[in-house]
């Protein structure tokens, strides 16, 4: 779908050969990389630059902190609170923030701040493995298609025209909906992976077609026709050349995806699928307050909150991952 | 070029054929009766059921009724609901509001999107830049009922500069902050990759020479970067009109827009498959068409690409 | 070049056809003569007999007029089209007659026969058409109805109606029933005009009536259009010109609309609106609140061993907070159930469920106890797409707390999957049940509901000494007997507990400014005659 670094009409020459391990000594190229003069004596390569410059960038700091206190919650939500988030006092529905409940009571009579700890996991999970697995179907794909080109990609990019083409909510409804049958309750988990699989299943032809024009692009660059007459078998060419470059627009693309896809969650939540009771998310949470919006404001700000930060934290990390790979950018 | 092209559209046929008859089964598949919810909280009369059952094919193999509806919809006839409206009219009335809307979405997404990529990426990292990138997150992030509901209660409601709801036959002037809240998300991305791009090619060769050259500023930028670092852009927007097309849904319901994608959700829930498949047989139609079109304009403006 | 020239040719008449479907149109909302009501889109095709859900009804009872009417104000039953309905002494054949000179729509005359052959087609098996069990009552009905599937009924009339002269027609019974005479007022019993006889498919594109309003036009999925029917000769005359429903899939929307000026009448409040009293504030004079007709319950599948326990039934019921939960989730507009009736109905008796509809969670224990508690988890089942979920979280939390037994709320995924499910008795724990009678009676809370094999008794119920209550009322000499004895068998279930009666609902409607009066009947449907416009400044 999208293409942004490939589509540069650089003349080649000039471009430095952006897989360090191929040709001149590594040395050469991190001095080009990076603004530190020899301090540098042992070659670090692209990955070990790319480290080195980020932990230089306050954005990475920043959002790295962010996360880490997230996923601390995911793993350990004790540390945060001690309250159940199921359980429900009535009397105490919609009561706002106070001393006792930092983020108030919800219409049950819950207390916000524990949903709000818990649910951290539902969401972040469901985020991370939707775009987890979209990127990492959708990449091996379109990097074989962008790659072999004639009839292998029609096939496949016919293939993914076909999952394009499926509203996303029938998909969602008949995955979350046919696997379960209507006595047994599922877990928790059950219906995790089930979220997670209807999005990536109906998501993974996008991250698809960007890999594949950033292929399609990189494929017609002077370095693959190089590799490719030095006598590289296709899997070189594919992991060690091809690849790094059209990773960029990927990340891009995966960043911003994770933010929509916890929201999607949140939608078919909305819709009534996905995720239930005792499994707490902030998709739950923010559809739940769809009738308090004006009545009672705190049940929607405060998992909506969370949600644009954690949004945020991980889009300003991938933006910085990028500008740390990408040479281009330096 | 035209070889492909060609190839391409024979290639269509078993993609659509293939997708229908996904789709067909996955409503067959849906869980439920159509007919046990037809009654309101009592059950329908064992007649009433046996009658529709009779009527719709219902209790035919999925192959068998899938064929008879094929061979329906190649006369033209797209069936009738089981309240025996006539399908036909249904998307006669409801595609062109969505496609309106889709537009306008397309428009707003397009040209701001653009727009602050362009004011971000050419002055490169600032307070500006951290500003447009924070309020896009803001977009991505919140649901689009969030944002439609706000947005509709704020400006419709509260100040009253909208109407809160869309009449039938909405005017493109009614559609604007509907179409907003449409392609919040994918402005959003929009606007990061029109800077991406722009801040890449900033720096290529290319663009130092013209400077050096003497060129103003605004020709450089207008001529020569402009336009190299949208073909990714005008190649996304290409494809999110058949997305936001089919995804409208929420949209729709906060402003009550007569459209396709209500009409859709609703029939899946009540099993209603041959609304289904229809509506979802002419979006997948315009989606097919619309990534030809892009593949084609990508090697247009690309003059790297081959499809040979 | 050339490719660019392609691009251009493939691009430019792509780009052109999709924007010319997509230009042009734009109104500026309907006339001032005309008031905009909220609605949905109705589930079948538009003839009375085949019309039993909300929004069909809704334009049905706008078209037609039947034997007899429901007032707006308290359902009070009053003759329509009927001059008189005259029981035998034993209450099992009536002598209809009905008002001469009325007309259909199309100008032709409303006669006896338009009655007899309309109920014959409904009862009809064949014609599949949902109202007609509402003839299941009526001699002749088992034939026109055979067990065995496939079977063709040998007549298609029924044995007990038969017309006596252009006014007057007699209708025969199975067994006694004093109150069928408050039945004729609900859709499958409205008369049909010849010309849908001729044609039945093509009326349901233009119905036509004998009601206050005819039919205009219609767009599916969008609205319908009515409008005033000059030659209507029924005591309530229409009012305004036109009326127009408009269809909305989201409650909320439709709200914010009547606020802002853009549509005329809500049938319902939603939720949002209800917190804090929001929609006072904004409707103010023209909030509606009155009595309803509508019930919601909590059921237990009794074809289930692990239910079949009245104590652990009584035990879950009064485990129930319903004071604090109809407070705090509906900001207090629902009234707690104290029977299985709605309390505005003719014939309500209070307080029929005594203490075991009273939130106690000492005896609740002591009674769960007896019945030697409940293993692993009770489901709470109702549909995800119905607005139920607060509620029922709510009371799943309830009986949670005070009983201390793993309680879940289970959406079914859609409406039609929930119901398939009661119907194939699949439930595997309590389900919701709710009901809006269908005709001002209490019997229409019972019979359909809690007789052995009833059409809607989902849960199997089944009490000799009920059925021999029920047919003990119906052939009581008189409509307040008869309602005396309907509330005796009511008592009955208070001592199965066979359903756990939750709450019962008003009917709260809202107004814009541009309505000087509009009545919404305690079956939380419009009554067009009752709408007025304030007079319009030229």
């Amino acid at each position: 779908m999208t293409e942004p670094t490939a589509s540069s009409p650089t003349t080649e020459d000039t471009q430095a050969p952006p897989a360090p391990e191929q040709a001149a000594p590594a040395g050469s190229y991190s001095a080009g990389t990076s603004a530190r003069p020899a301090e540098a004596e042992k070659p670090r390569g692209l990955w070990g630059d790319a480290w080195h410059d980020l932990v230089r960038r306050p954005m990475f700091l920043v959002a790295s902190v962010i996360i880490l206190v997230l996923l601390a919650m995911v793993a350990f939500p004790q540390l945060f609170t001690s309250v159940d988030p199921n359980h429900a006092d009535l009397l105490k529905s919609r009561e706002g923030p106070s001393a006792e409940a930092w983020f108030g009571y919800d219409l049950q009579g819950r207390d916000i701040f524990s949903r709000t700890v818990h649910g951290a996991r539902a969401s972040v999970i469901v985020g991370l493995l939707a775009t987890l697995g979209t990127v990492l179907i959708g990449s091996v794909v379109g990097i074989l298609s962008g790659y072999y080109g004639g009839w292998v990609d029609n096939l496949l990019s016919r293939f993914s025209e076909i999952f394009l083409g499926l509203p996303f909510v029938l998909g969602a409804i008949v995955i979350l909906t046919t696997f379960n049958s209507p006595q047994e309750i599922p877990s928790g988990t059950r219906v995790i992976m089930q979220v997670v699989t209807s999005i990536a299943v109906l998501s993974w032809p996008i991250a698809m077609r960007i890999m594949r024009s950033a292929a399609i692009a990189a494929k017609q660059q002077d370095y693959v026709k190089a590799a490719r007459a030095l006598g590289a078998t296709p899997r070189r060419i594919i992991l060690r050349h091809m690849l790094p470059n059209c990773l960029a627009p990927v990340l891009v693309y995966a960043t911003i995806a994770l933010g929509g896809f916890i929201g999607a969650e949140a939608t078919l939540s909305y819709l009534g699928l996905g995720l239930k009771f005792p499994v707490v998310s902030w998709g739950v949470m923010i559809s739940d307050s769809r009738e308090f919006i004006q009545a009672s404001p705190h049940l929607l700000l405060f998992p909506a909150g969370f949600l644009v930060v954690t949004v945020l934290a991980f889009v300003m990390l991938g933006d910085a991952v990028r500008d740390a790979l990408d040479p281009k950018q330096k | 070029m035209g070889r492909y092209v060609l190839r391409r559209l024979l290639q269509l046929i078993p993609v659509f054929i293939g997708t229908t008859f996904i789709i067909y089964a996955l409503v067959w598949a849906v869980p439920g009766d159509p007919f046990a919810g037809k009654c309101g909280e009592r059950s329908c009369p064992p007649s009433y059921v046996a009658e529709m059952t009779a009527r719709y094919h219902l209790d035919e193999p999925l192959i068998v009724q899938y064929f008879k509806y094929l061979g329906q919809l190649f006369t033209g006839n797209f069936g009738e609901t089981y309240a025996g409206v006539q399908i036909g009219d249904l998307i006669a009335n409801a595609y062109p509001t969505t496609v309106r809307l889709a537009v306008v979405a397309l428009l707003i997404e397009g040209v701001i999107g653009v727009a602050a990529g362009i004011l971000t990426g050419l002055r490169g990292k600032g307070f500006l830049d951290s500003l447009v990138l924070i309020s896009t997150l803001f977009l991505i992030s919140l649901p689009v009922f969030v944002t439609g509901f706000v947005l509709k209660v704020w400006l419709g409601t509260e100040l009253g500069l909208i109407k809160t709801s869309v009449g039938s036959d909405p005017s493109i002037g009614e559609l604007l902050v509907p179409g907003f809240v449409l392609g919040s998300l994918s402005m959003a991305y929009v606007a990061r990759l029109t800077r991406t791009s722009l801040m890449e090619n900033k720096r290529a060769d290319y663009v130092r020479t013209a400077t050096a050259k003497g060129l103003k500023q605004n020709r450089v930028v207008g001529v020569h970067l402009l336009r190299n670092s949208l073909i990714p852009v005008v190649t996304f927007l290409g494809t999110d009109l058949g997305a936001l097309m089919g995804g409208a849904i929420v949209t729709e319901g906060v402003f009550n827009i007569r459209g396709i994608g209500g009409l859709v959700y609703k029939a899946i829930l009540t099993k209603e498959g041959m609304t289904v498949t229809g509506i979802v047989t002419l979006l997948v139609l315009v989606y097919l068409l619309m990534n030809l079109l892009v593949d084609v304009l990508y090697a247009v403006l690309d003059p790297r690409i081959r499809y040979d | 070049m050339r490719k660019r020239r392609l691009a251009a040719c493939l691009a430019v008449p792509l780009a052109v056809s999709l924007l010319a479907t997509g230009c042009g149109g734009g109104d500026s909302g309907p006339p001032a003569d005309t008031v905009t009501v909220e609605w949905g889109e109705p589930e079948n095709p538009l003839v009375p007999g085949n019309t039993t859900e909300a929004n069909g009804s809704n334009v049905m009872d706008a078209l037609f007029a039947g034997l007899v009417k429901y007032s707006p104000d308290d359902a009070s039953v009053h003759n329509e089209m009927a001059e008189s309905i005259t029981p035998s002494p034993d209450h099992r054949l009536y002598t209809i007659k009905i008002k001469p000179g009325w007309t259909f729509h199309d100008g032709t005359p409303v006669t006896a026969e338009s009655f007899v052959k309309a109920w014959n087609y409904t009862a009809y098996g064949p014609n599949g058409q949902q109202g007609g069990s509402f003839f299941e009552q009526v001699k002749g009905y088992d034939e026109l109805n055979p067990e065995e599937p496939g079977a063709v009924p040998r007549t298609k009339e029924l044995s007990g109606l038969k017309v006596v002269d252009p006014t007057t027609f007699t209708v025969e019974l199975k067994t006694p029933l004093t109150i069928f005479p408050t039945m004729l007022g609900y859709g499958p019993f409205y008369p049909l005009p010849e010309r849908f006889f001729a044609d039945p498919k093509g009326f349901e594109q233009h119905p036509i009536g004998n009601g206050p309003f005819k039919f205009e036009s219609r767009t599916p999925n969008e609205s319908l259009t009515v409008s005033r029917y000059d030659a209507f000769r029924g005591p309530d005359k229409p009012k305004v010109p036109k009326v127009q429903f408009k269809v909305y899939d989201e409650l909320d929307t439709a709200y914010e609309d009547l606020v802002s000026g853009n549509l005329d009448f809500i049938r319902q409040v939603p939720v949002s609106a209800l917190a804090g009293g929001i929609w006072h504030t904004d409707l103010g004079r023209g909030a509606q609140e009155k009595p309803g007709l509508l019930t919601q319950n909590i059921a237990f599948p009794l074809y289930d061993k692990r239910f079949q326990n009245p104590d652990l039934r009584k035990a879950i019921s009064m485990a129930i907070d319903r004071p604090t939960i109809t407070r705090q989730i509906f900001a207090g507009s629902r009234t707690p159930a104290d029977g299985w009736v709605a309390p505005s109905v003719d014939g309500y008796v209070p307080n029929q469920c005594g203490e075991y509809c009273t939130y106690n969670p000492r005896k609740a224990k002591e009674l769960l106890a007896k019945a030697g508690g409940f293993q692993g988890t009770l489901q709470i089942i109702s549909n995800g797409d119905g607005g139920h979920a607060e509620w029922s979280e709510a009371v799943a939390s309830s009986i949670r707390q005070t009983l201390g037994i793993d309680v879940r709320f289970t959406p079914t995924p859609t409406f039609s999957e929930f119901r398939r499910q009661a119907n194939a008795r699949e439930f595997s724990g309590m389900f919701r049940t709710g009901w809006i009678a269908d005709y001002p009676s209490i019997e229409s809370f019972l019979t359909q509901l809690y007789r052995t094999g009833a059409s809607s008794n989902d849960y199997e119920y089944s009490n000799p000494a009920f059925d021999a209550a029920l047919d003990r009322a119906n052939a009581a000499p008189s409509i307040p007997e008869a309602n005396r004895r309907y509330a005796e068998a009511e008592k009955i279930l208070a001592q199965d507990m066979p359903v756990i009666p939750l709450w019962s609902q008003p009917v709260q409607a809202g107004l814009s400014e541009r309505l000087a009066d509009a009545k919404a009947t305690p079956f939380r449907k419009l009554d067009l005659t009752s709408v007025t416009l304030k007079p319009q400044h030229p």
